[in-house]
């Protein structure tokens, strides 16, 4: 019988020391995460990003964002919606995270179709056609040009532009950025410049409302 | 037939090896218990992304801990035997990717794709006590005791 009750005291102490100390981790992490400090705040937005929205949008939302990730793909269409709901509100600015092997030819063939005044319409239709270049998280560049070609792109020229030394600057930076922002997963939202306190879409509306309601009560 | 005192001994000695050894699988368990959940800490509270390599020592502790029980209520030699691979299997795994952070086995034999290397080291105590080194301790010490109380049990 002691054997027995020594075992159960052991359990549930083993129990309760997880609890507890989960319960101290957590709490010396609540509260809202700090903002990015304003040295970094430069890290946020460059003026090379692609962006949607007025520039003088009280609200403003950093998304690191890699062509090959499915929650990317997933939450593209709900962040549109938001903007929508907001109009005039919310400017969102897109950085490339390609941190998927392969990635970052596609990003250049994003950026390529940017020079042709084409890049939103080529992020929706590779986004919207993720498993088709992207089968089992490996991008296919090839394939993914395939899925841009109804948009009228002219080819050779994409073709030239990919190779360019400007993009491979960009992604370059973007990724630099990334790092120094300790962006390690794709979709990261920063909310005129605060991360999400963890990851997830009602976190994304929480505080993007936050920012709205904070922007109506200044004069 | 009578029971002899020589019988009688041999019945209180096994009494007292076997009593020994449950102490030697419940010593076991506890460490096997407290690897889990402190595996569970680091990958789901503080959410540090386990390597491959941890993934492999996760696969080989994890059910130690659910099955050492087995081997205590009522003392069962046989649950003790079949729970020695494990801790041998997830040692080697450990002893493995200690060399690993060491830098003795060199990085292109390093089994991880893209992800977490599993030559980074997250966690570093009192500047050598990491978590593959950790992992190691547990798993050697899991497999001492089951085969310190194998041996020690009465067949």
């Amino acid at each position: 019988m002691t054997q027995k009750n020594l075992f159960i005291g052991a359990a549930a102490a083993l129990v309760v020391m997880f609890a507890g100390a989960s319960m101290m981790y957590m709490s010396s992490k609540s509260g809202a995460p700090a903002a990015v400090p304003a040295a970094s705040q430069a890290a946020l937005v460059r003026a090379h990003a692609p962006t949607v929205g007025p520039a003088d949008a009280p609200v403003t939302i950093v998304e690191f964002l890699d062509p090959a990730c499915e929650t990317c793909a997933t939450f593209y269409p709900m962040v549109k919606e938001l903007m929508a709901a907001n109009p005039g509100k919310i400017r969102i600015v897109y950085r490339w995270a390609p941190f998927h092997n392969g990635s970052q030819d596609v990003v250049a063939m994003l950026e390529a179709a940017r020079k042709q005044d084409k890049l939103w319409p080529a992020l929706e239709a590779l986004l919207a056609s993720q498993a088709v270049w992207s089968p089992g998280h490996t991008p296919q560049s090839a394939a993914a040009f395939k899925q841009l070609e109804g948009l009228g792109l002219n080819r050779e020229q994409m073709i030239a532009d990919m190779a360019a030394p400007e993009i491979a600057q960009t992604i370059a930076q973007d990724l630099a950025d990334a790092a120094s922002l300790n962006v390690t997963m794709t979709p990261e939202f920063f909310v005129n410049g605060r991360p999400l306190p963890s990851f997830g879409w009602e976190q994304l509306t929480q505080l993007v409302n936050e920012a709205l309601k904070a922007t109506q009560k200044a004069p | 037939m009578p029971a002899t005192d020589a019988d009688r001994r041999a019945g209180l000695n096994r009494q007292a090896t076997d009593s020994q050894a449950w102490t030697l699988v419940f010593v076991a368990w506890l460490i096997a218990g407290a690897s889990t959940l402190g595996a569970l800490f680091f990958g789901e509270v503080m959410r540090l992304p386990p390597c491959s390599l941890c993934w492999y020592q996760r696969i080989f502790m994890f059910p130690l801990a659910v099955i050492l029980p087995f081997a205590l209520f009522p003392f069962n030699r046989s649950v003790v035997q079949a729970a020695l691979p494990l801790a041998g299997l997830g040692a080697l795994v450990a002893a493995f990717h200690v060399l690993l952070v060491a830098g003795v086995i060199p990085e292109r034999l390093e089994p991880c794709k893209a992800g977490v290397p599993c030559s980074e080291t997250v966690i570093e105590w009192f500047g050598f006590v990491t978590i593959p080194l950790l992992s190691f301790a547990a798993f050697a010490a899991i497999a001492a005791l089951l085969t310190f109380a194998y041996y020690r049990s009465s067949k």
